[in-house]
């Protein structure tokens, strides 16, 4: 997403407020029997530069969404729907096989990918779970073959 | 009075030294980008985020935004026009400025852009598209014929100069489209389902009574290769499979041999190999009588269209085999024919971009000639200038494709503004205004009143948007 500086301002400030919200509930709800706090899960992104940025979201956050409030240079240009391949992230293996298989739909998208690998999953359809606590998430480098004299590269 | 003289100075190693007092005063960049659709907006994207001080101003032929992402992307396809969110966020920047309804090459010669801007970026896409060249091909007195699926699916999806297509799905129940991309697959798609899930898109009021009262039964869609040389993705061809009481049929013992063939390349190919998978689970080798049909013919190429008493045209294809290995496979004709009794015929074989006055353009690729974004013309590079998208690369990618492209060309751009040469502002204002650019243009809120209008019209009908295909009615809705 277009993160210009307006924009990021609006965005922490938006943050800021949802996490004074939560931090109040967290607060009352020190004084009932059951907390029904979503647990905070941190992990780092790793930028195709090597920049390194660390997020903390809530379970059940997607990866794309996660990225975007950290500022992380990961493009989404359909916004979560599964309907493009920009939001492209490599996973652990350990991570990449604990989850459940993608879908066809997800497939068909990553058919599309640059730079796919064998742990690669489109990040608006991986959900945090507190199981990936200090999981690393690398962004593809979009090196994918643009011809420069405009010739057609063999099928995708 | 003693006058003070600043007198040239020889020097022993090199003739004149010259005094010269000259202050570079600091000002703002400018680029122009003419055609707003994907590949202008994501240049002018990249632009904003990885510089503070390069303005933008876009030029787009249409009173609308957008390009193919409004005209092109299927209406059943609204995920895919999310792209507009960050559109709008980078038409919404203090630094850039969206000047619809003006023509470049037309009111607005490309000379003065360049004279003007630091850099001028040449988006403006593919507007018409490649003929097969047979016989038959404009039909007889201008009825019947090949029509482009460009022309169709810009009808269905509202663009103004393609509303006057005469689409007649009456008379006829049987459909041949030429082409294996997924603008044909687009086209199959629309013809064959079912108009009450249709209703429900931004597809045009005119376009669903037309299909609502189609008699369109079965769509052929033919390639002159095979299966591992198709053009289109699998998720196209899935949402095939998934249309209702649907017979996808397809040669299944070619699909078959071919992947024996080529097994072992094909275990390399990810995405071909799921589709191959697709078709071998769900095509089948003939229809029932009474159902709908998809078929998917391989190996034909077109040779002639005639007109024919019942169908009421007759496609004639020469039937080839192929040469060669599975990545470069070439068609060869064997001699053989068979002919197809149509109604419509729609060729989707791919686009094709048009010269701009004043920029060099290469007539058999059909694109402007560059190095990664860089314009050149015979070789040499033409400072300044720069192309991106479609008219850079060739008619061929998604989005996502000429999001990266865009970003690249974008770079460049930025890479290059160092050296760059252009006006002041001022300067430039002045001459958008000489040449009326300022009083005929339709600005960014002005389209966004006739966004508002297309959505609070869409409603009534149930519709994400209902779009106004008149540019006339454009122009009245917002001025």
């Amino acid at each position: 997403m277009y993160r210009g500086p307006v924009a990021t301002y609006q965005r922490k400030a938006q943050q800021q407020q949802q996490q004074q919200r939560l931090w109040s509930v967290q607060q009352a709800s020190r004084f009932t029997t059951s907390a029904l706090i979503s647990k905070d899960v941190t992990v780092t992104f790793i930028e195709p530069d090597g920049n390194e940025i660390q997020a903390t979201g809530e379970e059940g956050t997607n990866l794309m969404e996660l990225a975007h409030e950290n500022d992380v240079d990961l493009e989404g240009a359909c916004e979560g729907a599964c309907a493009c391949s920009t939001c492209h992230v490599i996973l652990d293996d350990n991570v990449f096989d604990s989850l459940p298989e993608p879908t066809d739909e997800e497939n068909d998208m990553l058919d599309l990918a640059f730079g796919l690998t064998d742990t690669s999953r489109l990040g608006c359809q991986v959900l945090l779970t507190s199981d990936m606590e200090g999981m690393r998430i690398k962004l593809p480098s979009a090196t994918r073959n643009f011809y420069v004299d405009g010739a057609k590269p063999s099928h995708h | 009075m003693k006058a003070f003289l600043l007198l040239p100075q020889r020097t022993a190693s090199s003739g004149i030294r010259r005094f010269s007092v000259s202050v570079q005063a600091y000002r703002d960049k400018n680029i122009a980008i003419v055609g707003g659709g994907a590949a202008g907006f994501y240049t002018a994207a990249r632009l904003l985020a990885k510089t503070q001080d390069v303005n933008i101003d876009i030029f787009e032929q249409l009173p609308t935004p957008y390009g193919l992402v409004r005209f092109g992307v299927a209406p059943d396809h609204p995920e895919v026009k999310n792209c507009t969110t960050k559109f709008d966020q980078v038409s919404g920047s203090p630094r850039v400025r969206y000047f619809g309804n003006i023509q470049v090459g037309r009111q607005l010669a490309l000379e003065k852009l360049r004279s003007a801007y630091d850099g001028v970026v040449l988006s403006y896409g593919a507007s018409e598209d490649r003929k097969l060249g047979i016989p038959g091909e404009d039909g007889v007195d201008g009825k019947w014929g090949v029509v482009p699926a460009r022309q169709f699916v810009a009808w269905y999806n509202g663009l103004p100069e393609a509303q006057g297509l005469d689409v007649d799905l009456k008379s006829f129940d049987r459909v041949v489209i030429v082409g294996h991309g997924n603008v044909a697959l687009d086209c199959a798609r629309i013809l064959l389902t079912e108009p009450s899930e249709l209703a429900s898109t931004d597809i045009t009021a005119h376009a669903l009574e037309t299909l609502r009262g189609s008699n369109v039964r079965h769509v052929e869609m033919v390639g002159r290769r095979g299966p591992l040389q198709v053009a289109f993705t699998t998720k196209e061809l899935r949402e095939m499979t998934k249309i209702p009481a649907l017979d996808f049929i397809c040669d299944r013992d070619l699909v078959a041999s071919e992947c024996a063939k080529w097994a072992e390349w094909l275990d390399a190919s990810r995405s071909l190999k799921r589709m191959m998978d697709l078709l071998t689970k769900h095509a089948v080798s003939a229809g029932h009588s009474g159902r709908k049909s998809f078929t998917l013919s391989f190996l034909k190429s077109p040779v002639e269209v005639v007109p024919d008493q019942a169908a009421p045209q007759r496609i004639r294809f020469q039937i080839n085999r192929l040469e060669g290995p599975v990545d470069a496979a070439r068609a060869v004709g064997t001699g053989e024919f068979v002919d197809v009794p149509c109604g419509l015929i729609l060729r989707s074989i791919g686009y094709a971009s048009t010269p701009l006055d004043g920029a060099p353009f290469d007539g058999r690729r059909k694109i402007i000639p560059n190095i990664a974004g860089r314009a050149t013309d015979n070789g040499e590079l033409v400072p300044g200038l720069y192309a991106a998208g479609w008219v850079k690369r060739g008619p061929v990618g998604v989005i996502a494709t000429t999001m990266q492209d865009a970003y690249r060309t974008a770079d460049a751009v930025i890479m290059d503004l160092v050296h760059s040469q252009g006006q002041p502002r001022e300067a430039i204002d002045q001459m958008l205004s000489e040449s009326g650019v300022l009083s005929s243009c339709v600005t960014n809120a002005q389209w966004k009143r006739l966004e508002a209008f297309e959505a609070e019209a869409g409603q009534l009908t149930g519709k994400p948007r209902e779009k106004v295909t008149n540019i006339e009615q454009m122009l009245n809705i917002v001025k």
